[in-house]
């Protein structure tokens, strides 16, 4: 075949690969400047690890509902009805384990709470897979309809739950060898919080993975940019969608169940309750953005905890603060999705 | 003809939507005379509240095509600053005044602000700010304590006029006697036809028509000339300013106010249900989505009770129909309104000819 | 003269309130080169993008290979073999290159799956692709991610190329090097359906040619025909080819 004569107005070197680095530095950013006002470096310390902790259970629980608007330019409301669901199956799965969660044995602990998480993660898949079904997948790119239905959603599934488990807050303590903390040098973590960002870091790993090294996890990328180019390449991304929704909602489902736990109590408006957390994160973020929702969590776990520390009665604004001056930086969120 | 010009040209347009319209009005005007008791002169009142409440919703979403969940927020604007003034300042009618002037300048303030704010951002943004904005407003309310009554609220003293213990004669009139109470309701009454034939009137202005188009079109409304900013931040404060005088009358009714009385989320998710059943864009939705919704909210749950009752040994179904979950029906009625009934019912029976 | 691979039937479009095209005839023959030609607004990217099926044509039939595919859904319209390179390019800014390829080759799961005869082709045709495989494609100059959105339509075999004014916005000699990569794609018998504003590109390449304005097919004929006739360039396209040499 004939050579192609490479024309001299092709330039030889690109610039350098840049990883947009700033915003990485945002969290141990905060953490630094809350040191001064925590009073005692340990109490620094089980602050940031509790703040992590928090962030990872609302990672976990964000990071679905931003790629689904992400790629579909969906928005739910009703997501916080995921987050309910998990709790709730979480208590009552763990009371069946009775036996298991009352031991101080670690290992049969972590064995009680794995089918929780499990059926959690399977209930809220299965539910989210019926909500698209029924309530979104008739409101395609209505926006408006998309709001107002999601929210009904929620109102209906809120009620459920009522119906099912009752419409009074349930407690749901931790197993045995989950409570009480560990003394690193001065500073009291506590043993749950740090089971959370563990798991936290797995999930981040696993979807870090799906989407980096597969195919499937490639199509989630590039149709968050251009979901007519997917389409025109042809993959019927309709089904990438519910496959993304029900991920999404299985997410939540394994949220709530930590989320529960980490409140030590569940009640049916939790998920209305945190819907307003994770909206806050995933703006933060970049609506699309998992990369930002992880430092968007990350960023509002962390400052939950100083404020709630510091001046509690401080704590839901300071969360709208971070909103409105990182929207002043950078008015798409963090890591703006390219191409929207 | 007079009955145009009073209602602005925007008739209802349909046999059955006028006799139910009709209905509901009388059965307002008459209510202390034909509904006896407390509960349901408190049923009345509370309908023409929500009526001026969801009518200024329907202005901001069905009229301009905003999604805003900081309703409840102006709301409570109103009732917070009347209760204040009126605990603070005496029980007097220049309380009253100065409690909805500075109650209406803050939310005129605020809803200015987010206005503003709102158009940098997309549609599903702003929804998402208001929401963040109305829980903050919320806690708020409830921490400072000094002021607000915190948790358990205030209770207040209205003008003496309007008190139970005052009276106009000793002598019943027809039927009822003329005590403040009687007074309080047809104030609340007369405020409401007027600020709804205020709304509809503005809604069927030359402003009223630019919003439409501006819901049906952006671009194109910029493109013809109209700055969309302007029009947006003053239906944002018209519809915030409405709400805030129904959170005026709603503490003048009350006596009481705290922060469930209209701050609640649950209340943000009742006017979009009323808005949506009725019908949006319509304005005469809100009186029939009101009007519905309340008395259903009041008197289904009996019904329910009975439904409940009757099902006692089934598994399951007794928690399906029991009165506190009422929502539930509601919200699967709302759910179907927004595939099926998108008008809502004012809509249907307007297509139904 | 075989039977056309692509007609259009008196295909009309609107969108939203818009009527776009009206009543557009047009056929693209097997094998052949076709360029659409005409001024801004004249409706040719709409007729691409109604063939691919991003837009839903209201009235008329798209026949590809004989089958009506008007209503088809549009990756059901690319599994027939029709590739898109859209005005805007298409390109995934985020992924690498070689993302982007594998994306494109519908069947492969790594870059080890495309077929390495035709990948060493494609580094041929357009150098930059293999230089700057593992970079991230929105770092790509204009003309770079142009090559990138042609390489990604024939990094497998497609019976249909629809390609949207490849040439805009590139700097000369970069034109040349698609005109050298397209003479090169004609040779392997793809048919591509060509929309250009740029007449001097276009005649280089095209072997039949279609003019349109205001949504409708004003002329067709070959590209010799129109080359050699600059009266009626003049009227159809209002230009004389003086002025764009």
């Amino acid at each position: 075949m004939s050579a192609v004569a490479v024309a001299p107005a092709l330039p030889d070197a690109l610039p350098a690969v840049k990883l947009d680095r700033l915003p990485l530095l945002l969290v141990p950013a905060l953490a630094l400047i809350a040191l001064p006002f925590m009073g005692s470096f340990s109490t620094w310390v089980t602050l940031t690890v509790a703040g992590i902790a928090m962030g990872m259970i609302i990672f976990i629980i964000a990071s679905g509902l931003t790629l689904v608007f992400g790629l579909m330019d969906v928005l739910n409301f009703g997501h916080g009805v995921f987050i309910a669901l998990g709790a709730y199956l979480a208590i009552s799965v763990l009371g069946l384990m009775g036996g298991w969660t009352a031991s101080e044995n670690l290992l049969l602990n972590l064995l009680a709470l794995l089918p929780a998480m499990l059926v959690a993660i399977a209930v809220a898949g299965a539910v989210g897979f019926a909500f698209e079904r029924v309530i979104i997948r008739p409101v395609y790119g209505q926006h408006l309809k998309q709001i107002l239905i999601t929210m009904g959603g929620m109102i209906v599934g809120e009620e459920l739950i009522k119906v099912i488990w009752g419409p009074q807050t349930i407690p749901l303590p931790l197993p045995a060898a989950f409570r009480g903390s560990l003394l690193l040098g001065e500073a009291a973590v506590e043993k749950y919080r740090l089971i959370a960002v563990v798991i936290g870091l797995a999930v981040f790993a696993a979807m870090f993975w799906v989407l980096s090294r597969t195919k499937a996890g490639l199509l989630i990328r590039a149709g968050v940019q251009d979901r007519e180019m997917v389409e025109s390449l042809g993959y019927r991304i309709r089904r990438l969608f519910v496959g993304v929704f029900v991920a999404g909602s299985s997410l939540a489902g394994l949220g709530g169940v930590m989320w529960g736990l980490y409140q030590q109590n569940v009640t049916p408006q939790m998920g209305a309750q945190v819907n307003v957390l994770i909206f806050i994160v995933i703006i933060i973020g970049g609506l699309g953005s998992v990369g930002g929702c992880f430092i968007g969590a990350l960023l509002v776990g962390l400052l939950a905890n100083y404020t709630g520390f510091l001046a509690p009665k401080v704590a839901l604004f300071s969360n709208i603060l971070l909103m409105v001056v990182v929207l002043l930086w950078r008015p798409q969120g963090i890591y703006p999705v390219a191409n929207r | 003809m007079m009955l145009h010009r009073v209602f602005s040209g925007d008739l209802p347009r349909n046999r059955l939507l006028t006799v139910m319209l009709l209905a509901i009005a009388v059965a307002l005007a008459f209510a202390p005379f034909v509904f006896p008791g407390a509960k349901a002169l408190n049923v009345a009142a509370k309908i023409c509240i929500f009526i001026v409440l969801v009518a200024s919703f329907d202005l901001l979403l069905g009229y301009t095509g905003i999604v805003s969940f900081a309703h409840t927020m102006f709301f409570g604007i109103g009732t917070y600053g009347v209760s204040i003034a009126l605990a603070r300042m005496g029980p007097s009618w220049p309380a009253v005044a100065a409690g909805a002037g500075g109650a209406l300048a803050l939310s005129l303030a605020l809803s200015l602000l987010i206005g503003l704010f709102s158009l940098r951002v997309k549609a599903i943004f702003y929804a998402m700010i208001t929401l963040a904005v109305a829980s903050a407003f919320q806690t708020l309310a409830s921490q400072l304590s000094e002021i607000t009554g915190g948790e358990d609220g205030l209770n207040f003293k209205v003008p003496e006029m309007l008190t139970p213990g005052f009276s106009l004669s000793e002598q019943p009139f027809l039927g009822v006697s003329p005590d403040g109470k009687l007074i309080s309701y047809y104030l609340v009454f007369a405020a409401t036809v007027a600020l709804f034939l205020v709304m509809l009137r503005i809604v069927n202005s030359p402003f009223g028509r630019v919003l439409q188009a501006i819901r049906e079109n952006a671009f194109r409304a910029e493109a013809l000339g109209y700055r969309t900013v302007v029009y947006r931040t003053a239906s944002n404060v018209l519809s915030a300013g409405f709400a805030t005088l129904a959170g005026a009358l709603l503490a003048l009714w009350l006596r009481y106010n705290g922060p469930d009385t209209s701050l609640s989320f649950e209340i943000m998710i009742d006017i979009l249900l009323m808005v949506v059943i009725g019908g949006m864009g319509t304005m005469y939705g809100a009186v029939v989505g009101a009007a519905l919704f309340i008395v259903a909210q009041n008197y289904l749950q009996d019904l329910m009770r009975i439904a409940s009752d009757a099902v006692e040994g089934v598994p399951l179904l007794p928690d399906l129909v029991h009165p506190d979950r009422w929502l539930l029906w509601l919200g699967i009625l709302f759910i179907l309104s927004v595939y099926r009934f998108p008008a809502g019912i004012v809509g249907k029976l307007r297509a139904m000819k | 003269m075989s039977a056309p691979l692509l007609r259009l039937e008196g295909v009309h479009t609107h969108i939203d309130a818009y009527h776009i095209l009206h009543g557009v005839d047009l056929e693209v023959a097997q094998g052949e080169l076709t360029v659409l030609l005409g001024r801004n607004g004249a409706g040719k990217t709409t007729t691409l993008r109604t063939v691919m099926g991003l837009w839903q044509a209201t009235q008329g039939r798209v026949l590809f290979e004989g089958e009506d595919i008007a209503r088809s859904h549009t990756p059901q319209i690319a599994h027939r073999g029709i590739a898109y390179v859209p005005e805007n390019m298409g390109i995934f800014g985020d992924l690498t290159v070689r993302e982007n390829m594998i994306l494109a080759a519908r069947g492969a799961r790594r870059a080890e799956d495309i077929d390495a005869g035709r990948l060493e082709w494609i580094f041929n045709l357009f150098p930059a692709i293999k230089r700057f495989w593992q970079h991230p494609a929105g770092l790509l100059s204009g003309g770079q991610k142009q090559m990138l959105a042609v390489a990604r339509a024939i990094v497998e075999p497609r019976k249909l190329l629809l390609v949207d004014e490849p040439s805009k916005g590139l700097a000369p000699a970069i034109i040349q090097n698609m005109i050298a990569a397209f003479r090169e794609l004609k040779q392997t018998d793809t048919t591509i359906l060509l929309v250009e504003q740029n007449f001097n590109f276009a005649r280089q390449l095209g072997d039949r040619v279609a003019v349109m304005d205001d949504g409708r097919i004003v002329h067709t004929g070959t590209m010799a025909e129109l080359a050699a006739d600059e009266e009626l360039q003049q009227r159809l396209l209002g230009l004389s080819l003086a002025a764009h040499q």
